[in-house]
């Protein structure tokens, strides 16, 4: 199908950049292997969709494509959650880091001034 | 005159309007006066700056409970021993600072808490009375076990104690709920005492509310 073929390609693509940046040294090996693992993962799926109503009636969910969405939707917001813990600890080092900076330039400003 | 051991502090956040005369009238009653420029961008800065007052600047905008922290520390740095929050809009009273202050030189509290529901001066519009401020005030007793009478009053004062203890960690508008929250955590002794608040503007906008409780839910969840 169409869908197959396009999806394909978006994932050589993917895989190919995962490489490019590994070997960019911008991602470790480890997050290298698990990317592709993915991205395969993805493909075979791709390939061969009847796998994922195997393991939806196993489950016991009606249809491989709804199984793949109820696992993404739990992975996103997880992952949101994990993003925004990382934003709120961001922005408390920020506030740090200004405030060092505020304190440490008022006392030298009022020291200049006496 | 103030006690020479009060320092007033004052976050300001583009005050260009009010900045001026909030701090001519304090300086009639001290010298002690610390104000924390949350990054304006207006011109808070410069009129601060002609002035003669004790000018934080923060680099970047990190919020009105990040001001009062900064504000807090410096005065520490000052040797302070009783510690004012007092806004930039021109909306508090100076003369209200005694009020404040008396029950922390009586000893009787280590914090005090300005209300404007305590007596009837402060002309509340209606709306705000009581579709924000009530509601507000049965969520920080449900958020932190103590009942205020008046939930989100930017007026208090702290014993060197009490500022020591609490550290505001909340950079936005939910320091107000986060301070009472560590009241009760340091198990301080607290009161409240009238103070007189004047409408010139709303005020906050009726939607942050909405921020502040998903601030201290997220505070919640998320251990440090």
């Amino acid at each position: 199908m169409l869908i197959q073929i396009i999806l394909l390609i978006f994932i050589i693509y993917a895989v190919l950049k995962v490489a490019l940046r590994y070997k960019d040294k911008v991602i470790s090996l480890q997050e290298f292997v698990v990317w592709t693992i993915f991205w395969f993962m993805v493909g075979f799926v791709v390939i061969l969709p009847e796998t994922t109503s195997l393991v939806a009636n196993f489950v016991g969910v009606g249809r491989g494509v709804d199984l793949v969405i109820y696992i993404s939707i739990l992975i996103l917001f997880y992952l949101s959650f994990r993003i925004l813990v990382r934003l709120d600890k961001i922005e408390k080092d920020v506030t740090k880091v200004v405030r060092k900076i505020a304190l440490s330039k008022g006392e030298k400003e009022k020291d200049e001034q006496s | 005159m103030l006690n020479e051991r009060i320092w007033v502090i004052i976050p300001a956040y583009n005050e260009q309007d009010n900045i001026f005369g909030v701090i001519k009238s304090l300086q009639e009653q001290t010298a002690n006066i610390i104000v924390v420029n949350d990054a304006s961008t207006d011109r808070t800065q410069e009129i601060v700056e002609s002035l003669g007052v004790y000018l934080i600047n923060h680099l970047v905008n990190r919020g009105q409970g990040a001001a009062l922290q900064t504000g807090t520390e410096f005065a520490f740095k000052k040797g302070a021993r009783i510690i004012v929050h007092f806004d930039a809009d021109g909306q508090m009273q100076v003369e209200d600072i005694y009020r404040v202050t008396a029950p922390l030189l009586n000893q009787e509290a280590e914090i005090v808490f300005g209300s404007r529901f305590l007596d009837n001066k402060s002309k509340i519009p209606w709306t705000k009375k009581y579709l924000i401020l009530k509601p507000a005030i049965w969520f920080n007793w449900f958020f932190t076990g103590i009942k205020l009478s008046d939930a989100h009053n930017g007026f208090r004062a702290l014993s060197r104690k009490a500022a020591k203890n609490i550290k505001i960690e909340q950079d936005g508008m939910a320091h107000a709920t986060e301070i009472i929250d560590q009241v009760r955590t340091n198990d301080l002794a607290y009161t409240e005492v009238p103070v007189e608040i004047v409408y010139v503007q709303y005020g906050q906008r009726f939607f942050s509310g909405f921020k502040i409780l998903w601030d201290l839910v997220l505070s919640k969840i998320i251990r440090k």
